[in-house]
């Protein structure tokens, strides 16, 4: 059978093994035309009905954005064009409830991503986004009950508007980075969490992530307020159709990890091989608060990501568990970045790399210590595994200490799959693909095993995926 | 269709410096030899050859199992024909589970698909944990064995138990055990030999390569080899091993015009 999808596959010469590339038929009952100008962000907030003081912070932004330079450092930029994306679409008019109010197509995308199976086993909430509007938003009872609030962020904007404001563009201002005011301007959609003081949410609260309209680029905002003692994981995973042009995805994620509390924030990020991934995330812990960033990335173009712990009263403490996979034509500029602000904070980076088949990952990581901060310490463990002599891989480590009596420790290895490895595992009757595969998954075993159970099981198929026809 | 293991004229190289230089050796299932030789006399290389370290060049001869040539096959492929090898140093997989390994390894190599097949049929994970509980007991480890990631951090004693307990689930037709005494403590070598005695019976045939034979009072082989200088130089039974303990290897390298070869000197423990 002729299916137009395999077809458009077979033009752009995508691997046809990219499992989610399939690309649903929706149709969006809006869409901005491309490019990016004041009349684009005042239609959208029209859209949305947003308030004046986000209007006025959009475009604020968007002049922030129009004064920025292109960003020149990390990874190859030159290729993306703002001029050629689509910055708003909405695919549906309101978001859903409840899974029966799903329109059939977008659940048609949901059920092969397994959502429904995953939120009945796991999910405490789901708020799974399809382009750039929220459709399906499901909070189970008990997080009510227990003030939980878990939206998208345009619900919470409307729903909970001073705690919003209060909080809102606090961590990561619009002047921060380039991507960080693109996004100010034409944020649509992530997630919105507020864990009252001393609640402890027991599941981790998930969300789900799709671009699904070609050249449209995704700026979900997503901010994270754990209010003292409590505690929340929460869970990203995303996937993305493949399209023959190139898409940008530009998220922020702030985070506040006020006295006590504690927040680890998972990313599963599988881009398809032409998306740009330029994220900003970082987290500001108060007093004994802490902070983990779990982030795995796979597939896109190029990524930059360095998700940071600003670590801004005593016994603060930090931790960045980070994998890269950098496969044929992808760039992984990932890292970590750590900034002590207090005395007696600790943190630790934690930082594997897996290049393949030409494929190029970098870390890029900052450890700061501020003067006065006494007592601080810091661990930062690089491991880079390079599968084949054409990939690559770097290290951009950055320590400033304006402290003497701090600990600062640093490791950087590189390794290769040494030829007894496989030899050792072939002799057990393994394939040298299934050899390489099985020393690849022990490598980022240290990453996997802190996932919930799915997505585990989803990255070792993710890395089964990546490792086919690695071996010739 | 028989299952021996028949090595004919065999000479192996590495870097280009021939260390076996012509060995016949025939080794049928449901016996044990022994192959005995100083250091240096190309045992390892032996044992990585016939298991097909790329590294070992097959320079001529021929080694039949299951009556078809192996020398061209992949490890993989020998291993799934029933050929085994417990490593003198085997190599740690960090992050991998033993049991985890082991469920893909006895999958793959009883999933019948010798040729290519990459999809092997995964051994359901109830029977697999049955199976490897019964052979850790009867290997005497604990169950906490299973969870620990393969031979990294373990000690010598575990790691030869690792790889019997490997044999145990694999179940091959033909096993070589490479210096497994080697690097161990008289208890552990008692019970990775009675391991090992257990394990010996119709369906198995051991190839024991050692250099001391403190391994063999507990698996007691009906066939004993020297190797020297890359050929075997005797034959016989279980009284050569006797011999051998007796006067060391000099009286058999002076009746075959053998001088010892580079800077090996053998240390008994």
């Amino acid at each position: 059978m002729a299916n137009p999808e395999t077809k458009q596959i077979d033009e752009i010469g995508i691997s046809k093994d990219y499992q989610y590339g399939f690309h649903d038929d929706v149709k969006p009952t809006f869409k901005s035309r491309k490019g990016l100008d004041e009349e684009v962000i005042n239609q959208m907030c029209d859209i949305k009905e947003e308030p004046d003081w986000m209007r006025e912070y959009r475009l604020k932004a968007y002049q922030i954005f129009k004064q920025k330079p292109m960003t020149n450092w990390g990874g190859d930029l030159s290729q993306l064009d703002f001029n050629d994306i689509y910055y708003y679409v909405k695919a549906s008019d309101r978001s859903e409830r409840s899974w029966d109010d799903v329109p059939d197509d977008i659940k048609n995308t949901f059920d092969r991503l397994g959502i429904p199976e995953a939120e009945r086993k796991f999910l405490a909430g789901v708020g799974a986004q399809y382009d750039s509007e929220v459709v399906y938003h499901n909070i189970v009872e008990e997080l009510d009950k227990i003030g939980v609030i878990f939206l998208d962020t345009d619900t919470a904007l409307k729903e909970y508007p001073d705690l919003f404001k209060k909080y809102f563009g606090t961590i990561i201002p619009s002047a921060d980075n380039q991507f960080a005011a693109l996004n100010s301007a034409v944020w649509s959609g992530g997630s919105f969490v507020y864990v009252p003081p001393g609640v402890k949410v027991e599941y981790p609260l998930q969300a789900y992530f799709r671009i699904n309209t070609e050249n449209m680029g995704q700026f979900e905002r997503t901010l994270i307020i754990a209010d003292e003692g409590s505690q929340v994981h929460y869970v990203e995973g995303c996937t993305a159709p493949t399209y023959s042009s190139e898409s940008l995805h530009s998220a922020v994620v702030e985070i506040v990890c006020m006295k006590g509390s504690r927040v680890r924030y998972t990313t599963i990020q599988n881009w398809a091989s032409n998306v740009y991934n330029l994220v900003t995330k970082r987290a500001m812990a108060y007093q004994d608060a802490q902070m983990e960033w779990v982030d795995g990335n796979l597939g896109s173009k190029l990524t930059m990501k360095y998700p940071s712990v600003y670590m801004m009263e005593p016994g603060a403490r930090g931790e960045i568990l980070s994998i890269a996979f950098a496969s044929k034509g992808q760039h992984q500029d990932a890292g970590a970045k750590v900034y002590h602000c207090a005395p007696h904070t600790t943190s630790q980076i934690t930082s594997k790399s897996i290049s393949k088949d030409g494929g190029r990952s970098s870390y890029r990581g900052w450890v700061d210590v501020a003067k006065g901060a006494k007592g601080c310490k810091s661990h930062v463990v690089c491991d880079a595994l390079i599968l084949d002599k054409e990939s690559r891989s770097d290290t951009y480590p950055v320590i400033e200490i304006a402290e003497n009596d701090t600990k600062i420790e640093h490791e950087a290895h590189v390794s290769k799959i040494g030829e007894e490895q496989l030899f050792y595992l072939m002799s057990r009757g393994l394939s040298e693909e299934e050899a390489s595969t099985m020393i690849v998954n022990g490598f980022i075993e240290p990453l996997v095993k802190e996932l919930p159970m799915e997505y585990a099981v989803e990255m070792n198929r993710l890395i089964q995926l990546q490792m086919e026809g690695s071996v010739g | 269709m028989s299952n021996d293991l028949t090595i004919k004229d065999l000479h192996i190289s590495v870097d280009g410096n021939p260390i076996i230089k012509g060995l016949n050796l025939s080794v049928k299932q449901g016996e044990v030899h022994a192959l005995m030789g100083p250091n240096g006399s190309g045992k390892s290389t032996l044992a990585k050859g016939l298991m097909g370290h790329p590294s070992y060049d097959i320079d001529s001869g021929e080694v039949i199992f299951n009556g078809v040539d192996i020398l061209e096959m992949e490890a993989n492929e020998r291993a799934k024909l029933g050929l085994f090898l417990a490593f003198q140093y085997p190599t740690a997989i960090p992050g991998v589970s033993l049991a985890n390994f082991l469920r893909i390894a006895v999958s793959a190599v009883r999933s019948n698909g010798t040729n290519g097949s990459e999809d092997n049929e995964m051994i359901p994970m109830r029977e697999f944990r049955k199976e490897l509980r019964e052979k850790m007991a009867q290997l005497g480890v604990d169950d906490s064995f299973a969870r620990r990631y393969l031979n990294d951090g373990f000690s010598g004693g575990e790691m030869k138990r690792a790889e019997i307990l490997q044999l145990a689930m694999l179940e091959p037709k033909i096993a070589i055990l490479d210096e497994t005494d080697s690097g161990l403590d008289i208890d552990a070598v008692r019970i990775v030999g009675e391991s090992v005695s257990h394990l010996v019976g119709p369906e198995l045939g051991v190839l024991i390569i050692t250099h001391y034979p403190r391994l063999l009072d507990y698996i007691r082989p009906q066939y004993v080899h020297i190797l020297l200088d890359g050929k075997i130089v005797e034959s016989g039974g279980w009284e050569l091993t006797q011999t051998l303990e007796e006067e060391g290897y000099d009286p058999i390298r002076e009746k075959h015009g053998i001088t010892e070869i580079g800077q090996n000197t053998e240390t008994v423990q």
